[in-house]
C-alpha cells in the first residue's frame, strides 16, 4: 500500500470517521463529499460509535494477493446503528457461528503486512458485541 | 441518428490461450470478424478491455492491436469498465455509427488473464470494487457476489441448491459451443459437492479465469445488406451506472443500473421485456443470473430463482438464458465478456446456433455487468428479415 494512501485514509480506519449531511442529517461513510440521499454536498466529519449488526457475511477461501497467508477469514457487511452498511472483516469469532443480524462491535486489527519491508496495515473489523457481566 | 446494424462477427475459443497473446487475440478475433462482414477498411476501433495492465502487463491497445491488424492509422482505442468493458466498446462503436461520424466500426472485447497466478488474478479483479473501502480489506471480487448471495439466500428463503439450475443449464448448453471453455455437461450432485471459493458460492457457481477475444462489425443500417446476406439490427443499446460499493447502494439486492439500463433499452426499442426471445445474461455467478432476470423485469423480486427452477430459462423454455454456455461454461474472460455476448446473440438470430440453435429467435438481448452492479450495458438486436 502506497505510504500516502495508507495516511490519507487513516482517520476512516481508525477512528470512522465519516460524515454528517447539513441539509438532511444522512450519516455517511464512507466520506464521499455529495450526500448520496439529497446530493448536496456533506462535509461535516461525523465519528462513528462503531456498533452495529451482521448483514451479509463470507468466509474466503481463495485469497487476492497479499491475503493469501490468512484464509480462511471472515468478512462482512455491517450495517452500523448510525445507518450505512460498512464492509470489513470479522475477527475473534468462529466462521461457524457468524449470523446474520449479529450484533457487532468495531475493534482496530492488523489487516495485513505489506511486503517483508512493508507496513503492517490496520483498520477496522468488527468482532461480536461482548457480553457485559454484571457482577 | 442513423440505424445501425452488426454486419459481421468474428470469436476465437474461450481457452487458456499460453500460445497466444493479447494482440494474436485481438488480431485473430478481428480478422475473422471483418471477413465475415467483407470489409477491407474501417473508420475505427474500440477494444473493449479490462485488465491488460495489470494481467498482460500491457496497455495502449488501441494503437497496439490496430498496429498489429495491418490497420496502421485507424483511430483505435481501448474501453474500460470492468467486466462490462467489452459491452462499453459495443456501446461506444454503436454511437459512432449512429451519429454519423463514422460508418465501419469494429467493435472488440480482448482478455489475457492466464499468464499470472491464481491470488495476482482474484486481487485484479477486484479491482472491480471500491479499492480503498472493500478491496483493502481483503475482499475478492466472488466474496462480494457471496454476500448478495447470502443475503439474498436469507431475505428470499432459498438454499444453496435452488441455485444449481443456473450453473447445469450453462454447462448443458456449454456443450453445443465450439467456442465455450467447458463443454461437459454437470450434475446437481457435482454442483452440491464443488469445493467453496468465498462461502456460500463454490467453484460450480463462478464463471472461470480464461483468454479470449470476440469481435463484431458495425455499419448504418441503409447499407448492411451489401455486406452481409444476414444482417443484424442493433435496435437499442444502452449504459446505467449505480455505486462501485456494495455498501453504497440502497438496497444491495436490487441491481439499479441494471434495470435503468434495462429499462432504457426497452425504451429505446419501444419493446417490453416479454417482447424478447431470449437474453444472454451476465451470469459471472448464479447469484446475478437470479438478480439479472429480476432487474431487467423477467422475475418479480426474489423470484429469479424460481425461474432457473422451473426450466424457464432452458432452450425451449419461455426465456432461454445464455444460450451458448454463458459466463459460466464458454468462459469469462472478463473484458471480452460482452462482445461474446453480442456474436452469441447475433449467431442465434442469424440462425448458425448449430446445435444450440432456439426456434423462433427474433429479438434478443445481452447484459453485460461490471463489478456488482455499477456499469450494466444492454443490447436488444434483432434479424432483418
Amino acid at each position: 500500500m502506497e505510504v500516502s494512501r495508507f495516511w490519507r485514509t487513516t482517520k476512516q480506519r481508525y477512528q470512522l470517521i465519516g460524515e454528517v449531511c447539513g441539509h438532511c442529517g444522512t450519516k455517511i461513510f464512507p466520506p464521499r463529499d455529495v450526500c448520496p440521499s439529497c446530493d448536496l454536498e456533506a462535509k461535516t466529519p461525523f465519528e462513528f460509535g462503531g456498533k452495529g449488526e451482521v448483514f451479509s457475511y463470507s468466509t474466503i477461501h481463495q485469497a487476492p494477493a497479499g491475503f493469501e497467508k490468512y484464509v480462511p477469514y471472515t468478512v462482512a457487511l455491517v450495517k452500523l446503528e448510525e445507518g450505512p452498511l460498512i464492509t470489513a472483516q470479522l475477527t475473534d469469532v468462529d466462521e461457524c457461528d457468524v449470523k446474520i443480524g449479529m450484533p457487532v462491535e468495531m475493534v482496530t486489527r492488523a489487516l495485513r503486512e505489506d511486503g517483508e519491508r512493508g507496513m503492517l496495515i490496520y483498520s477496522y473489523k468488527f468482532r461480536p458485541v461482548m457480553e457485559s457481566k454484571s457482577i | 441518428m442513423r440505424d445501425v446494424s452488426i454486419i459481421g462477427v468474428g470469436q476465437i475459443p474461450v481457452a487458456e490461450h499460453w500460445d497466444k497473446s493479447i494482440r494474436e487475440m485481438g488480431y485473430l478475433a478481428l480478422s475473422a470478424a471483418m471477413r465475415n462482414a467483407k470489409v477491407t477498411v474501417l473508420d475505427a476501433l474500440y477494444v473493449g478491455n479490462m485488465l491488460s495492465g495489470e494481467l498482460a502487463r500491457q496497455e495502449h491497445l488501441g494503437a497496439l492491436i490496430a498496429d498489429f491488424s495491418g490497420l496502421r492509422g485507424v483511430e483505435a482505442v481501448k474501453i474500460e469498465a470492468a467486466c462490462a468493458s467489452g459491452g462499453a466498446a459495443m456501446r461506444m462503436g454503436y454511437m459512432a455509427v449512429a451519429s454519423g461520424l463514422c460508418n465501419f466500426v469494429a467493435v472488440m472485447g480482448v482478455e489475457k488473464m492466464t499468464d499470472q497466478q491464481g491470488p495476482d488474478i482474484t486481487a485484479g479483479l477486484a479491482m472491480a470494487a471500491d479499492g480503498d473501502y472493500e478491496a483493502l480489506h481483503g475482499l475478492s471480487f466472488v466474496s462480494i457476489n457471496a454476500l448478495l448471495m447470502r443475503r439474498y439466500m436469507h431475505e428470499y428463503g432459498y438454499t444453496k441448491g435452488d441455485f444449481a439450475n443456473f450453473a447445469i443449464n450453462a454447462h448443458a448448453n456449454g456443450v453445443g459451443n465450439p467456442n465455450a471453455m467447458f463443454r461437459a455437461p454437470i450434475t446437481f450432485k457435482a454442483f452440491s459437492e464443488a469445493k467453496s471459493v468465498a462461502d456460500p458460492i463454490n467453484l460450480l457457481d463462478s464463471s472461470p479465469i480464461a483468454d479470449g477475444a470476440a469481435c463484431a462489425i458495425l455499419a448504418p443500417t441503409a447499407i448492411a445488406s451489401e455486406f452481409s446476406d444476414k444482417p443484424i439490427r442493433v435496435r437499442a443499446s444502452s449504459i446505467a451506472t449505480d455505486t462501485v460499493s456494495l455498501h453504497d447502494r440502497r438496497e444491495p439486492l436490487w441491481l439499479e443500473a441494471a434495470a435503468l439500463s434495462a429499462s432504457r433499452a426497452y425504451d429505446m426499442a419501444g419493446v417490453r421485456a416479454s417482447d424478447i426471445s431470449f437474453f444472454e445474461l451476465h451470469d459471472a455467478f448464479t447469484i446475478m443470473s437470479a438478480l439479472s432476470l429480476e432487474a431487467a423485469g423477467f422475475a418479480a423480486r426474489g423470484h429469479g430463482v424460481r425461474m432457473a427452477q422451473d426450466g424457464s430459462i432452458g432452450r425451449t423454455g419461455k426465456l432461454p438464458i445464455t444460450t451458448m454456455g454463458g459466463l459460466k461454461a464458454r468462459g469469462h474472460p472478463v473484458g471480452a465478456t460482452g462482445m461474446y455476448q453480442i456474436a452469441e446473440v447475433a449467431l442465434q438470430l442469424r440462425e448458425e446456433a448449430g446445435p444450440n440453435q432456439i426456434a423462433n429467435a427474433s429479438l434478443g438481448m445481452a447484459q453485460n455487468i461490471g463489478g456488482s452492479g455499477a456499469t450494466v450495458v444492454t443490447t436488444i438486436l434483432e434479424r432483418i428479415k
